[in-house]
């Protein structure tokens, strides 16, 4: 009864299955859930640090599964099977060089510098170290970038349950959006880490099932590297390094110097090291110690990930019995395209029960990757735009009130950005160009500010600055000249991803080479000023009273090895 | 009212896995008795009957280690 009120109010006939009642119940036992708690926390966040940084009283687990799960979201579900059914198991170095030394570097080099000086955002930090020119610059960039981020999760969430229930596109959008504005808004970041930790443990239980059902069709690794070789003949789609000698030999159109210099420095470090979203959730952890080991427990699981997200992309390549097409596509009468493969195989493996979890964790992803930017948003507008440049001096209740109506605001605007995600032929790429315009810059002035006490406050701005307009400039110019991508990625071949890369890595080159210049030439800060802001200037808990196994740098040494290992397994 | 005096994450957690386990074994009992309904591939390995009893397993532990009372 309940399977055809619903199904009769929303569907339409274009859709790969229908729910069963077992699997709505499933959906709407998730919505009730979140609701629930949203309600819950709202006594819980009753002053701007309990909103804004979750009292920080975390766990390390609690903001380790909250930090990676920030970054679980509709990028990873769909954005990246989607990328692995273009450019094969290449993607993974977005879960391991470009992820794991930058998550690991973190841990035991920034976050000490960021939690020794309590700063309550990166933008935040960026004050302290050069002033109100670059906290502004990263403030709006980033309460831009976020906007538009939430946008792509409510675009992606509709998307799915276009293709799988052929729920109408606008009704996706307004219920998901709807939750979270009720939910942040009540708990502001407390209820983000707590959908996020939720949303964790559905995601990994909802997409296991594919992997395991998926190898045990193809006969394992060596059966499904076999069946992809079938299908796609003289592609190589299985190896991650030994296809990256030439920029014609693989599916991407890229060098390894453009995967290491590129992806795993400029990309990676930007993202992973100065992006608030991820940053704030470990942030908010109880001490400096939980702090760390959260991000290394998160940068384990992020190895993980491939699991749920590349193998199925893969998947889609071997068993798949028909071609997916690029999203321009898309209006073609029959087919079904790259943003369609996770869903496609959570429909060819999960029955009903399983298909309910599996759509659930797509929609926990979804609309936990919303919730992560708007609660990010609230607090860098609440703390580094408006307290300093609308209104100086006013109440903890004033700005808390703020940060729940800029809650509201967030989601408002994001559902407006969503219709932009549809001119781009991918999810993925369309969010690597936003990251390499805000976030790449970011990195080398926070570093430079972190690690060079000569650094000056004017070369922070005018770094973050030249950063930016670099990567705008390139994009723009190749949009202009599509020509230009031979001297942008070095290569005609290079696909919307190397390009990417390539962008992200003069970005950074100019943002470096402009602070470098520039502080050379003006007024550093006084030794004083930077007291627990820089290196060499800064007290660093010493990790020598505690045990062996409770250090950070013993986990994170545990981890490196598993990145090693397992690039090599697969090089 | 303090962080620190409210419910574990993980309780919660531990109800939904509860109830989703009991669910999809419900669905998983039902597909391996009676003939008809949707087919997928690899249908033999009867995952609905694992998965539920794995979740409720989980669940049933996540609400016995972090039920309301007993600590953090």
């Amino acid at each position: 009864m309940l399977q055809t009120s619903l199904g009769v109010l929303l569907a339409s006939d274009n859709r790969l299955m229908s729910l069963n009642a077992i699997d709505l119940i499933i959906i709407v036992l998730y919505f009730v859930l979140v609701l629930g708690l949203g309600v819950y926390l709202r006594k819980f966040a009753s002053t701007g640090n309990d909103f804004f940084m979750a009292g920080r009283e975390m766990t390390a687990w609690i903001a380790g599964l909250s930090f990676i799960s920030a970054n679980l979201g509709s990028l990873e579900m769909m954005g990246y099977a989607a990328a692995t059914y273009q450019y094969g198991i290449l993607v993974a170095h977005a879960y391991w060089i470009a992820a794991i030394p930058a998550i690991l570097f973190l841990a035991l080099v920034m976050l000490p510098f960021y939690y020794i000086c309590k700063t309550h955002s990166v933008p935040g930090y960026l004050h302290l170290r050069y002033g109100e020119g670059a906290r502004s610059l990263s403030a709006i960039s980033f309460a831009i970038m976020t906007i538009l981020m939430s946008g792509i999760n409510m675009y992606s969430m509709a998307v799915i349950m276009k293709v799988i229930l052929g729920w109408d596109i606008h009704f996706s959008i307004w219920v998901s959006s709807l939750t979270v504005a009720i939910y942040v808004m009540a708990g502001g970041l407390l209820s983000a880490i707590f959908n996020e930790v939720l949303q964790f443990m559905l995601i990994w239980l909802g997409c296991l099932v594919i992997p395991i059902a998926g190898l045990v069709e193809t006969g394992g690794w060596n059966g499904l590297v076999h069946r992809i070789a079938q299908n796609f003949p003289g592609q190589d789609f299985t190896h991650m390094w030994r296809t990256l000698g030439s920029f014609t030999d693989n599916p991407m159109g890229v060098h390894w110097s453009g995967v290491v210099f590129g992806w795993g420095l400029a990309i990676s470090f930007g993202y992973w090291t100065t992006d608030f979203l991820v940053v704030q959730r470990v942030m908010a952890a109880k001490d400096l110690r939980s702090a760390q080991m959260g991000t290394i427990i998160g940068g384990f699981f992020k190895m993980m990930v491939p699991l749920i997200v590349i193998l199925p992309g893969l998947l889609a390549l071997a068993v798949l019995p028909f071609k997916l097409v690029p999203e321009t596509m898309a209006n073609l009468p029959g087919v079904h395209t790259y943003n369609e493969a996770l869903p496609l195989m959570l429909a060819r493996y999960c029955g009903p029960g399983l298909l309910g979890l599996g759509v659930t964790a797509l929609i926990a992803g979804f609309m936990s990757g919303m919730a992560g930017n708007v609660s990010a948003f609230a607090t860098v507008w609440t703390y580094d735009i408006y307290r300093p440049l609308i209104r100086k001096q006013a109440s903890d209740q004033h700005y808390l009130s703020m940060g729940r109506w800029c809650s509201l605001l967030g989601v408002i605007v994001s559902i407006g950005t969503a219709y932009l995600v549809m001119n781009f032929s991918s999810i993925i790429v369309y969010a690597q160009v936003i990251f390499v315009f805000f976030i790449v810059p970011m990195f080398g002035t926070v570093i430079l500010g972190m690690m060079w006490k000569r650094t000056t406050p004017a070369a922070g701005f005018w770094g973050l600055l030249a950063g930016i307009l670099v990567s705008f400039s390139l994009w723009a110019w190749i949009k202009v000249d599509p020509d230009s991508l031979r001297y942008v990625a070095f290569s005609p071949h290079a696909k919307d991803m190397a390009e990417n890369i390539y962008r992200a890595l003069w970005s950074l080159i100019a943002n470096v080479g402009v602070t470098l210049v520039v502080s050379l030439f003006t007024k550093p800060k006084s030794d004083e000023q930077l007291k627990g802001l820089v290196y060499g200037l800064t007290s660093i808990p010493s990790e020598l009273e505690i045990p062996f196994f409770k250090r950070p740098i013993t986990w994170a040494a545990a981890v490196a090895v598993g990145f090693v290992l397992l690039n090599l397994i697969f090089w | 009212m303090s962080i620190t005096k409210m419910i574990s994450i993980w309780f919660f957690v531990g109800g939904l896995l509860t109830v989703y386990g009991v669910l999809i074994l419900i669905a998983g009992l039902s597909k391996a008795t009676a003939a008809g309904g949707r087919e997928v591939v690899m249908q033999g390995l009867h995952l609905q009957i694992w998965w539920g009893i794995i979740l409720l397993v989980m669940g049933l532990g996540y609400l016995a280690r972090f039920r309301p009372g007993r600590g953090r």
